[in-house]
């Protein structure tokens, strides 16, 4: 407390207003000029590889390896046209295919089970609630690297194998515990008023599950799907582990297969597909990106 | 919702319990009775008592070294990418123009930095006559050998995933900007430098996100596979050979699959002690509102 008296002492001691006004707007100045410089040098170092790689993929081979400038000095598609072909009887646009019949059933099971399984937790008492949900909070921290390979078996015995199944089938079980826990908190957050008065009405808890709450879920819903979609677009272990035809690759293992099949690494075809790879997700971010910042906000702050 | 059975509620969490007990129960209780067995995918698995755990911590030098390795690993990179997540959202917790801008771009590797084109990108940039060398030389230094050093190669995994401190970033700046504004102004009144601020006020207040990006990050880090498998493949001397790395190689290329599950054993008691541990001590630093210790 004798603290907070002589600090006020301290600050009154400064008899003009007008000059202390001056003194905190220049350290106002300075500290932004600070602030500032900080966070373009790094965002200028974050941006950088990726300014570089797309530039890079318009270069030729040879060029790669001689500037660390992102320019192209003579722009060439060579090496999207011969990386598209691949060295594959397949094009590059049959392995995004493929990325995208595991990309659409997993998107929308994980959205309608997420769904389904926070409503039943946000909103009902029933026996065992306790316990389970005490499970979606393990099964966050469970590392997945101890069910990998029992998982692995079971979908090998019911003949799984091969195939996308093992891809998504656990997603739409809402498999992935984060995503049940968003779409909870954020369910917990909204009032119940008017899924009372739709009750009172006579709706059974489906048709205001339906009419009521999806559609004040939505942005959390919307967040659920663009996540799993990125992560999906991303997975590399999943399909490395259960996919061993080529015709089936998804695009992630069709671009390590070119840094092993092609010859003295021709850089510029790689990078080329990198660039194409990453360019869904880029696209849907930056249409999106305000649910993705709430996303992340709301399952990790809330909780 | 007085009138309904008191079941109905199960109905709705009916796909997860499902989901729950065959493709997480199952598997964890299954995978600790494999590590006790030896097991090839071509007979059925053959019981063995403790031999795989005798043999990982009595003869087994691989996994000495994967121990070793991913320990460096993750004690590095957990705490440098927090620090640096906390700096630059204490950076960006001020009002200056633009701030959604520097948070988009500062969060975009976040997203992008698990695809294998980001870590296809890292082994072009850090190769021998690759992007950060030509900036070195350019600058007026020595090319770095970056993948064949053993000293250096994990440094480049680390690297690429401090690289994507945005999510934990975007995480600490909403914590931050839910300090409420009144205590910074009582500390300004009370004559509270800057660091005294950060210290006394803004940090303590945090500590909740802080503990969770902490058991977040932690246990993420324990699993990383895409980088030490596309970037370095492990090598060279095993310098980047992570645990997940050895358990996949143990049981997707030399389908020794008792012995893999006690290696992921081993790995899950790690990070089960230390998250323990975590919540354990987080009694004594975490804060949380309206809690009476405080």
């Amino acid at each position: 407390m004798t603290s907070v008296t002589e600090n006020t002492a301290t600050v009154s001691s400064v008899r003009d207003p007008e000059e202390l006004q001056k003194k905190l707007r220049r350290k106002a100045r300075i500290n932004s000029v600070f602030r500032y410089s900080v966070l373009l040098f790094i965002g200028l170092v974050m941006v950088y590889p990726l300014v570089w790689m797309i530039g890079a993929s318009f270069k030729t081979n040879a060029e790669m390896f001689s500037s660390p400038s992102f320019w192209p000095n003579e722009p060439t598609i060579q090496g999207f046209i011969d990386g598209w072909k691949t060295s594959t009887p397949y094009t590059f646009g049959h392995f995004f295919l493929n990325s995208l019949w595991i990309i659409i059933p997993k998107v929308i099971g994980t959205a309608i089970s997420c769904t389904l399984v926070a409503y039943g937790f946000a909103r009902f008492e029933f026996p065992g609630k306790k316990i389970l949900f005490a499970t979606v909070i393990a099964t966050l921290l469970l590392p997945n690297v101890v069910t990998r390979i029992p998982q692995y078996l079971l979908f090998r015995d019911i003949g799984w194998l091969d195939s996308f199944l093992p891809l998504w089938v656990p997603s739409a079980m809402a498999g992935d515990a984060f995503f049940v826990f968003m779409v909870i908190q954020f369910l917990r957050a909204i009032p119940r008023d008017m899924e009372e008065a739709a009750r009172v009405d006579g709706a059974s808890t489906l048709q205001t599950l339906i009419y009521i709450v999806v559609p004040m879920l939505m942005p959390a819903i919307i967040s659920v799907c663009l996540f799993q979609f990125m992560w999906t677009m991303n997975d590399f272990l999943g399909p490395l582990i259960y996919i061993s035809s080529v015709e089936k690759y998804p695009v992630s293992l069709a671009l390590k297969l070119s840094i092993d099949t092609t010859e003295a690494f021709a850089w510029n075809q790689i990078l080329a597909m990198s660039v194409l790879t990453l360019l869904p997700s880029l696209t849907v971010f930056f249409l999106a990106q305000k649910y993705f910042i709430e996303g992340i906000s709301t399952g990790g702050v809330k909780g | 919702m007085g009138g309904d059975s008191k079941y109905l509620g199960l109905w709705y969490v009916a796909p997860y319990v499902i989901g729950l007990l065959l493709f997480t129960a199952f598997p964890f209780v299954a995978s600790f009775y494999l590590s006790f067995t030896d097991y090839d995918l071509l007979s059925s698995p053959e019981w063995v008592g403790t031999a795989n755990y005798e043999k990982l911590f009595t003869r087994d030098r691989t996994f000495d070294k994967s121990l070793k390795v991913t320990l460096t690993y993750v004690f590095t990179t957990v705490p440098l990418k927090l620090a640096f997540a906390l700096f630059i959202a204490v950076v960006l917790n001020y009002r200056l123009k633009g701030i959604n801008f520097f948070r988009t771009a500062y969060y975009v590797p976040s997203i992008l930095g698990g695809s294998i084109a980001i870590a296809v990108l890292w082994r072009y940039i850090f190769a021998d006559t690759g992007l950060m060398n030509m900036i070195i030389v350019g600058l007026g230094g020595e090319p770095i050998n970056w993948f064949g050093d053993p000293g250096n190669a994990l440094f480049t995994i680390t690297l690429l995933r401090i690289w994507q401190f945005g999510s934990a970033m975007v995480i600490f700046l909403a914590a931050l900007q839910s300090v409420d504004k009144s205590l910074y102004e009582a500390a300004a009144i009370d004559g509270a430098g800057p660091w005294q601020t950060f210290r006394n006020i803004t940090l303590p207040l945090i500590t909740p996100v802080i503990f969770f990006n902490l058991i977040m990050q932690t246990v993420q880090a324990f699993q990383e596979f895409n980088g030490p498998y596309i970037i370095t493949e492990g090598g060279p001397l095993k310098s980047t050979y992570l645990l997940p790395l050895y358990i996949y190689d143990e049981a997707f290329k030399s389908f020794d699959m008792g012995y893999a599950s006690a290696i992921s054993w081993v790995l899950f008691v790690i990070i089960m002690v230390l998250t323990l541990i975590a919540f354990w001590s987080s009694k004594k630093w975490v804060y949380y509102a309206g809690d009476k210790r405080s």
